[in-house]
């Protein structure tokens, strides 16, 4: 028995993820939303869902940007307003609000989070080159939120750091 | 064919704990003479042996043959049994499960105390007359031929044994070429012949490098005793020298598939040469090839071994549910008020599916407490034996059912509890017989269901405690106030807060300042509680009282606002509606509820997790009372809703733990509802009190200073 | 599909054992000791009977004898499970009526090419 051959037939973990997946496409795939008039984007493969704001049942004593968990299919995700989170605009709650719902698996966890934000907008690719990284200064969002820039036309889109968003223990402190 | 070994690790695992708590506790019973318990003992060793050879843990094998050894000469009744044998089986149980443990965390044991378990194994095994040793004949290394003619002259009864020398020849050909012949001469003749016998013998012929004498009788192994078997080198490392003669005495065909019990009178054959000797009976040496495990098999999830039953029931549920769903989906198609009854009819069906489905899955998770209890026997032995106490353990319902988690995590605070009662309860033989008892100490471990509930109880017939000296330790420590009015069971309690010994001195058993508070906490953890009962001279009872599964909880939902919160039945004493005459506000915001003579505090929910309320005022409100540590105290709710079984879910898994609350839960509209953490509430609203106390007296003191 | 009947105590082995047949492209039957292994016995032919020797309720040596007692059973072959290398215990299972034996430790490669002298 040769348990080396063996391991080399299964295969490594995430090596075939992207099958089934049936879009060509250079770089990264982003979704970008809005949050006021200001344009953000978090990695596509994050996202686990979009959904219509909910009352979300209140976590006692948590900071008031966590507004609460939701039932999503059994699982309780908690809600997270990135408006308040990010001191950007402000946090009113209608049928047009929406939540994104990211999932980031690290190597320790893997969590669920939604997000509320004014809209989503539009897939945007971004290929490695075209991500600038953001000024040192300036913006509201603390800099380790933040994974880069890019330009679309005369706008500039920031990419967040999902794992950096889901770590949401961080944000009682932040 | 490659299969991967690692995955029956955890089985193996598993079974290996099982066989090391039964030879335990075994071991604990075994009288002289008692030949089915050292036999299961014995068995069990021989499981774990053959299973860590097999799955390649050759250290394990090593040390466990020395224990089977030993145990053998035990069931041949070759040796005694004495304590001495007993105490190093028992050394040896432990080395093993040191062992186990270390393949099951992959990590490193400490292999001193193996050492000396060994060393003193094999000295009780030298002095024995073990015939044993060196069963293993060793076997010359052949030297390799070319080419082998090969005599096999089976008895006629070989088949009968479910041999067959076809597969045998068939065998051998994976070695080399083979050439085969049979001789019918001792063939009877057609009336006679016995359709069950084999009346064939054979010549063959096997052309191979390199293969030697000890290949070919390994297939022949198992019939060497029934057979006359002669191997023969035909030419050493002459490959080209065919051995011709064979060739030209004797008629050759190849290995087909002739049948053999219709073997056909008219092939004649040439006469085997009559110098045939029967063969050695040498013993076949295995390779005892170290199979390379990967210890990636990480039984980290756990497994159950689940009954067949359990799983069958499950399977018929399922099968009335799916007739349920299509029952009520074909109701749904065409619904109009008239079939309102069968709709009805229909979710009642469902209700009962479900239920029934929820309680045949829970019992799949519950195993019987007997799993937690194994190991006190030996506790017992042992604490018996370092105090110079002597003790009987009385086990009672034991095959009371727990979940597996609770029970996992049950063990640690039960043998605290037990340690604690020998080490602080039983008095000494000198006291005991002083105070008129018998000598020996009784400890009793018993389990019951209670309700929803699984009560462990854990009692001793030992001195008692004394309360007045836990009441002054208490003071001392400044864990009371001495104006503190507490009742008996009260002060005992004390016993389980943090810094809290009772011990004169610090022993190495259980008094290290440290334990029983952690006990407390444990248990608590699982959403159990724990009382403390005890009567001076008597002895003392500890109650641990416990959910029996973690996963559901028996709630009231009660309503604050707009949120809807789980108290969880166990912690309710009782519910009412708050009198005016009845409150009492004392030392500034301390609200006190005098509940017949008790002045019970009262929590309002919306101001601890600062929410808005129906009511902000005590008066005519709705206090659920409950109670934890043998604390009560009167949440302050604005409704009380169902009372419903709930699932708990972690809030821990997407979020963080949230201080007040123990979990969520989805209640039947798919919203979100709080578990609240009755223990954790009400260290908060103390710790809340606290603080407002210490503000108060820096207020006081910063006045008191301007004055 | 030949049909092996395997009779352990020790579920690591049993399913190691039944996994690696199975995996051969045989069909496997289970018994957890000598009286299990005797009922599931009576309730249908087999091409092969793999059996531990010490097993609680009722012994592979056991086992073996009342097998061969069954008339569908006379031919079939049996083989022992045994980590005795001692002779003894061979003896003991060929008085018995077993066809040969397995010594443990042995791995799944040898198990196959050795049940291939008793099956076809």
């Amino acid at each position: 028995m040769d348990i080396q051959a063996l391991a080399q037939e299964i295969p490594v973990e995430g090596e075939y993820s992207l099958e089934g997946i049936d879009f060509i496409t250079s770089g990264e795939q982003y979704l970008t939303f809005l949050l006021e008039t200001e344009q953000y984007a978090v990695d596509i493969l994050c996202v686990e869902e979009i959904r219509s704001w909910e009352r979300p049942t209140k976590i006692p004593n948590a900071p008031s940007y966590v507004k609460g968990v939701i039932n999503m299919r059994g699982v309780i995700v908690p809600i997270v307003d990135l408006r308040l989170k990010f001191g950007i605009g402000e946090a009113n709650y209608d049928e047009t609000t929406v939540v994104i719902v990211l999932k980031y698996e690290s190597a320790e966890q893997g969590r669920t989070i939604g997000f509320v934000v004014d809209a989503v907008s539009d897939v945007l690719n971004a290929e490695e080159n075209e991500i600038k990284n953001a000024p040192a200064f300036g913006g509201i969002i603390p800099h380790h939120y933040v994974n880069g820039l890019v330009n679309v036309g005369e706008g500039v889109v920031t990419l967040l750091n999902v794992e950096a968003l889901q770590q949401i223990e961080a944000h009682t402190i932040g | 064919m490659s299969v991967d070994l690692s995955q029956f690790i955890p089985t193996f695992l598993e079974e290996s704990y099982e066989g090391l708590a039964l030879m335990e506790s075994s071991l604990l019973n075994l009288e002289q003479g008692d030949d089915e318990t050292i036999n299961s003992i014995f068995r069990a060793a021989h499981s774990i042996k053959g299973g860590a050879g097999t799955f390649g843990f050759g250290h394990v094998t090593d040390f466990t043959h020395l224990v089977e050894t030993l145990l053998d000469e035990m069931r041949d009744g070759r040796r005694e049994i004495r304590s001495e044998e007993v105490e190093v089986l028992l050394e040896s149980v432990d080395c093993m499960r040191l062992m186990i443990d270390a393949i099951q965390n992959e990590t490193d044991y400490d292999n001193s105390s193996i050492d000396v378990t060994s060393e003193k194994l094999e000295l009780l095994l030298s002095g024995s007359l073990s015939d044993d040793t060196g069963a293993d004949t060793p076997v010359e290394t052949s030297k390799n031929a070319s080419s082998w003619q090969i005599i096999f002259i089976p008895e006629h009864h070989l088949v009968q044994t479910g041999n067959d020398p076809l597969l045998l020849f068939n065998a051998l050909e994976d070695l080399g070429e083979l050439k085969v012949n049979a001789i019918v001469d001792s063939l009877p003749s057609l009336t006679e012949m016995d359709v069950e016998e084999l009346y064939l013998q054979w010549e063959l012929q096997l052309f191979s490098d390199s293969v030697t004498e000890q290949d070919i009788r390994e297939v022949f192994e198992w019939v060497e005793d029934e057979c006359e078997l002669e191997v023969t080198p035909v030419s050493f490392d002459e490959p080209e020298t065919e051995s011709t003669s064979l060739d030209e005495t004797s008629e050759t065909a190849e290995v087909k598939q002739p049948n053999d019990e219709t073997p056909s009178p008219e092939v004649t054959a040439p006469n085997i040469e009559p110098e045939i000797t029967p063969s050695p009976a040498g013993a076949p040496v295995t390779e005892n090839k170290e199979v390379k495990v990967a210890t990636k098999a990480k039984p980290e999830g756990g497994s159950i071994r689940v009954g067949v039953d359990k799983v069958d029931s499950l399977i018929n549920l399922v099968g009335e549910l799916v007739i349920t769903q299509s029952m009520l989906s074909e109701l749904g198609n065409d619904f109009d008020l008239s079939k309102v009854d069968k709709l009805t009819a229909g979710l009642e069906q469902l209700l009962q599916n479900t239920k029934e489905l929820q309680e045949s899955v829970m019992r799949i998770r519950m195993l019987p407490i007997s799993f937690a209890f194994n190991r006190f026997p030996r506790l017992i032995h042992d604490l018996a034996k370092k105090t110079g106490k002597d003790i009987e353990l009385i086990i009672n319902g034991e095959n009371t059912e727990l979940d597996k988690t609770v029970m996992e995590q049950i063990g640690d605070p039960l043998v605290h509890l037990v340690r604690n009662a020998v080490d602080h309860g039983i008095e000494t033989a000198e006291k005991r017989l002083a105070a008129g008892k018998p000598e020996k100490g009784t400890v009793w471990l018993d389990a019951y269901h209670q309700g929803g509930n699984i009560v462990i109880e854990i009692k001793d017939d030992g001195g008692g405690i004394n309360r007045d000296a836990v009441f002054n330790k208490a003071l001392e420590k400044g864990l009371i106030e001495p104006t503190t009015n507490l009742t008996d069971n009260q002060v005992f309690e004390l016993i389980l807060e943090p810094g809290f010994s009772t011990a004169k001195e610090v022993s190495d058993i259980s008094g290290r300042g440290v334990g029983m508070d952690v006990v407390k906490k444990n248990i608590q953890a699982l959403g159990g509680r724990i009382q403390v009962d005890s009567t001076p001279g008597e002895g003392s009872t500890f109650k641990v009282n416990l959910p029996l599964t973690l996963a559901i909880l028996d709630g009231q939902l009660v309503r604050v606002g707009e949120e809807v919160f789980v108290v969880p039945l166990i912690t309710i004493v009782e519910s009412l509606q708050a009198k005016s005459e009845n409150i009492n506000r004392v030392s500034g915001d301390m609200i006190l509820y005098r509940l017949r003579d008790e002045n019970v505090p009262v929590i309002p929910i919306f101001q601890l997790f600062n929410l808005p309320a129906d009511s902000q005022d005590v008066d005519d409100s709705l206090l659920v009372v409950v109670e934890a540590d043998g604390q009560k105290v009167g949440l302050m709710v604005d409704d009380l809703l169902a009372q419903q079984q709930v699932v708990i879910k972690s809030l821990k898994d997407n979020y963080q733990d949230v201080s007040g609350v123990s979990g969520a839960t989805i209640l039947g509209d798919g919203s979100v509802a709080m578990i609240l953490d009755i223990p954790g509430i009400i260290q908060m609203a103390l710790d809340i009190a606290n603080k407002k106390q210490k503000e108060k007296q820096l207020k006081m003191q910063n006045e008191g200073a301007l004055i | 599909m030949a049909k092996v009947l395997v009779v352990d105590d020790s579920n690591s082995i049993r399913d190691m054992v039944s996994f690696t047949l199975k995996g051969a492209g045989y069909e496997t039957v289970e018994a957890s000791n000598g009286q299990e292994g005797l009922t599931k016995a009576q309730s249908g032919a087999f091409d092969l009977v793999i059996s531990d020797v010490n097993m609680p309720i009722m012994d592979g040596i056991t086992l073996c004898q009342e097998l061969r007692k069954l008339p569908s059973f006379k031919f079939t072959p049996i083989l022992m499970l045994t980590t005795e290398s001692s002779t003894d215990m061979k003896m003991k299972g060929k008085a018995a009526g077993a066809t040969g034996w397995l010594v443990k430790p042995f791995n799944p490669d040898k198990l196959l090419s050795t049940i291939k002298r008793v099956i076809r």
